[in-house]
C-alpha cells in the first residue's frame, strides 16, 4: 500500500501476479479510505489478512500527514500478523509502472511549488536519492528527459516530455517488491520509515510579545 | 470481573502518545511516549513535530503496553481510540493504528472523545462515577465544565472558556517570567513560597452578568504581564513567587467558584475535575475546601491520570463495550473538532447491526 501522494492505493500481490487492487485519488481522505480499500482487496481475492505473508509499503517522499496513514497502518499489521514490512520508495513504485527503459525522471507534486524527484536509468533502476526542489531549478538537469508523475503535468514548462503514470499504484510497487523478494535482494528495500525530506515548520520564538501599550 | 470488557486504548491528540489497558475499572497498563520536551524550545506544541513523534512511537508503545498487561492483543473485547477533538494530524496517527488493530485482529473499533475519556478516567481510581456527575476539565488545551449522566451518551456542555485555555494562561505567564515550558508544574512550585493575595489580579468573567460557567483568561494573562512589565519599566525587581501565587489563585479562584456554583444550581453532589491542570496543587487544595463547604462530594484522578494518557480512552471503551454501544465503522475520521457532546463515533450503518462485525466475518481471522 501506499499513502504518501494523493492516491490511496491497496494491491494484493500473490508473488507471480497481482489479485486485486484498489485506486483512489482522494488527497484529503487518506485515513478515511485506506482500511476500506484493504478490506475490498482482501475480500475480492476471497481471502483474510491472515493470509498475507509481508506488507509492503510506499515510504514516500510524500507531503506528511497522508504518508503517515500507510506507514503506521503497515506498522500495525507487521505488529498484530507478526509478518515483516519492506519498505520502498514512493518514486520507485512510479518507475516500475512506467516500463520506461531508457533515462527518466520521476516527480511528483511536493505542494508549495516545488516536486520530490528522482532520476533512474530504466525502471528498475533509481539513479540518485529522492529530493524536492522547485521544478525551475531542476528543469536545466533533466531537459530532454521523459518525467513520469503528476510533478510533470503540473509543471509543463519546466518538464515538457511528461509520461504516465500520473498516479501511484499499489499493484506496481507490489510487483517491484515480488520481484526483489523472489531474488532475494534484501537490499533493495528500504526500513518502513517516513522519508519527509523537508524538516518541520517550526519557530523557536524570540520572545514574548510585549503588551504594555508604547 | 471475568465478565468485564477487556480494551486497548490508543491517544494521540496532543504530544503524548498514550496506550492503555484496562479490564472494566481496572488499570492494567498505561505505557505513554512524549515528545514535551521536543515542543520546550517552541514555547508551545508544534504539531508536525507531534505528528512525526506519533507514528515513531506509536506501534512501539501498543506493544509495551500489552506486555505490561500480560495479555495477548487476540484478548481484547474492543479497540478505542481518540477520535476527537485534537490536533488532526497528531490523531490521524492514532486513529490509522486502531483501525489497523482492529481490523487485523478482527476486534470491534471505538472512536471515543478526548474530553469524555477524560471524565471516565477517574473510574479507574475511585469506582464507576455517579450519574450525574459535574466535571471540570482544565488543561492547555481545554477548560471546560461539563454534566453527564450516562458517559457514553450525555455529555452536555455547561460552559467553556471564551478565549485562552486555563493551561495556556499557565504557560504564557511563564514565559513572561522567563520560566521555560511547560509553565504549570514550575508556576504551582513558586507560589507555593509566594503570597496569593500579594497583587490583586482580576478575575474574569465574574461579574453579575457575566454568563454563569463561562471561563476568560485572556485578561488576566494581559492583566499580569501589564504588571511585571511595569515593575521591569521601573527598574524595580519583579516578585517573581508573589505574581505566580496571586496569578494562580485568580485562575482557581474562578475556576472553583463557577464549577461549585453549577453543581449547586443543577443539584448535582459530585464534581470531577480533570486535564493536566487539575494536577496544580493550588487547584487541588482550594476546589477541596469549596466542594466540603458545599457539601459536594470531590473526585479528582491522581495526576499522572488527569495529563492525557492511553488509560483514559481504555476506561471509556470499556464503557462503551459494557454498555452496548455501536462500534465505530473503517471509514473513521479524525475529527479535530469532534463536538463534546458526541461521546462517540458510531459507525454510519450502526441502525442495521454491526457493520464491522459483518465485514471481520468474511475477511479477517476465522
Ligand atoms: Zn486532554
Amino acid at each position: 500500500m501506499d499513502t504518501a501522494t494523493p492516491a490511496v492505493t491497496v494491491a494484493l500481490h500473490d508473488g507471480e501476479a497481482v489479485v486485486a487492487s484498489s485506486t483512489r485519488v482522494d488527497a484529503r481522505r487518506h485515513g478515511e479510505l485506506l482500511l476500506p480499500a484493504v478490506d475490498r482487496v482482501l475480500a475480492e481475492a476471497g481471502l483474510k489478512l491472515d493470509a498475507v505473508t509481508g506488507v509492503v509499503v510506499g515510504v514516500g517522499p510524500g507531503p506528511y500527514t497522508g504518508l503517515r496513514v500507510g506507514l503506521v497502518t503497515a506498522a500495525a499489521f507487521s505488529s498484530a500478523l507478526g509478518v515483516p514490512v519492506h519498505g520502498l520508495c514512493t518514486l520507485d513504485g512510479l518507475a516500475y509502472a512506467s516500463g520506461i527503459d531508457e533515462p527518466f525522471a520521476v516527480a511528483t507534486d511536493a505542494r508549495r511549488k516545488e516536486v520530490y524527484w528522482a532520476r533512474y536509468d530504466d525502471h528498475r533502476t533509481r539513479t540518485t536519492d529522492a529530493a524536492v526542489d522547485r521544478p525551475a531549478d531542476i528543469a536545466e538537469s533533466l531537459a530532454g528527459l521523459p518525467v513520469v508523475g503528476a510533478g510533470a503535468r503540473l509543471y509543463p514548462e519546466a518538464f515538457p516530455d511528461a509520461r504516465d503514470p500520473e498516479h501511484q499504484s499499489a499493484a506496481a510497487l507490489a510487483a517491484l517488491a515480488a520481484e526483489r523478494l523472489a531474488a532475494g535482494d534484501a537490499e533493495g528495500f528500504l526500513d518502513p520509515l517516513p522519508m519527509y525530506l523537508r524538516r518541520p515548520d517550526a519557530q523557536v520564538p524570540k520572545n514574548y510579545k510585549v503588551v504594555t501599550p508604547k | 470481573m471475568a465478565d468485564e470488557p477487556l480494551v486497548l486504548g490508543i491517544e494521540t491528540s496532543c504530544d503524548e502518545t498514550g496506550v492503555g489497558i484496562v479490564h472494566g475499572t481496572t488499570l492494567l497498563a498505561d505505557a505513554i511516549a512524549s515528545s514535551v520536551d521536543t515542543h520546550a524550545r517552541f514555547g508551545g506544541v508544534v504539531p508536525e513535530i507531534a505528528s512525526r513523534a506519533h507514528l515513531e512511537a506509536m506501534v512501539p508503545t501498543i506493544e509495551r503496553a500489552l506486555k505490561t498487561a500480560g495479555i495477548s492483543a487476540k484478548d481484547l473485547d474492543g479497540i478505542a481510540v481518540t477520535a476527537g477533538p485534537g490536533l488532526a494530524g497528531a490523531l490521524l496517527v492514532g486513529v490509522s493504528a486502531a483501525k489497523a488493530y482492529a481490523y487485523a485482529l478482527g476486534k470491534p473499533l471505538y472512536g471515543v472523545n478526548h474530553l469524555a475519556s477524560h471524565i471516565c478516567v477517574d473510574q479507574l481510581e475511585h469506582g464507576r462515577l455517579p450519574e450525574p456527575t459535574m466535571a471540570l476539565l482544565v488543561s492547555g488545551g481545554h477548560s471546560s465544565l461539563l454534566l453527564s449522566t450516562d458517559i457514553t451518551s450525555d455529555v452536555r456542555p455547561m460552559g467553556a472558556t471564551i478565549d485562552d485555555a486555563a493551561g495556556e494562561a499557565f504557560d504564557k505567564i511563564a514565559r513572561v517570567l522567563d520560566l521555560g515550558f511547560p509553565g504549570g508544574p514550575v508556576i504551582d512550585r513558586l507560589a507555593k513560597e509566594g503570597d496569593p493575595k500579594a497583587i490583586a489580579f482580576p478575575r474574569g468573567l465574574s461579574g453579575a452578568k457575566d454568563p454563569a460557567y463561562d471561563f476568560s483568561f485572556s485578561g488576566l494573562k494581559t492583566a499580569v504581564a501589564r504588571w511585571i512589565e511595569a515593575k521591569r519599566a521601573a527598574g524595580e525587581e519583579v516578585p517573581v513567587r508573589d505574581v505566580a501565587a496571586s496569578f494562580q489563585e485568580a485562575v482557581v479562584d474562578v475556576l472553583t467558584r463557577k464549577a461549585v456554583r453549577a453543581c449547586k444550581d443543577e443539584g448535582v453532589d459530585h464534581l470531577m475535575i480533570g486535564g493536566g491542570v487539575a494536577a496544580n496543587s493550588r487547584l487541588r487544595a482550594l476546589a477541596q475546601e469549596r466542594c466540603e463547604r458545599a457539601g459536594i462530594r470531590l473526585r479528582v484522578p491522581r495526576p499522572g491520570l488527569c495529563t492525557d494518557n492511553g488509560a483514559m480512552v481504555a476506561a471509556l471503551g470499556s464503557e462503551m463495550v459494557a454498555r452496548g454501544r455501536a462500534a465505530s465503522d473503517l471509514e473513521l475520521s479524525a475529527d479535530s473538532s469532534l463536538p463534546v457532546t458526541d461521546p462517540h463515533v458510531p459507525g454510519a450503518h450502526a441502525h442495521d447491526h454491526d457493520h464491522v462485525h459483518e465485514v471481520s466475518k468474511e475477511n479477517l481471522y476465522s
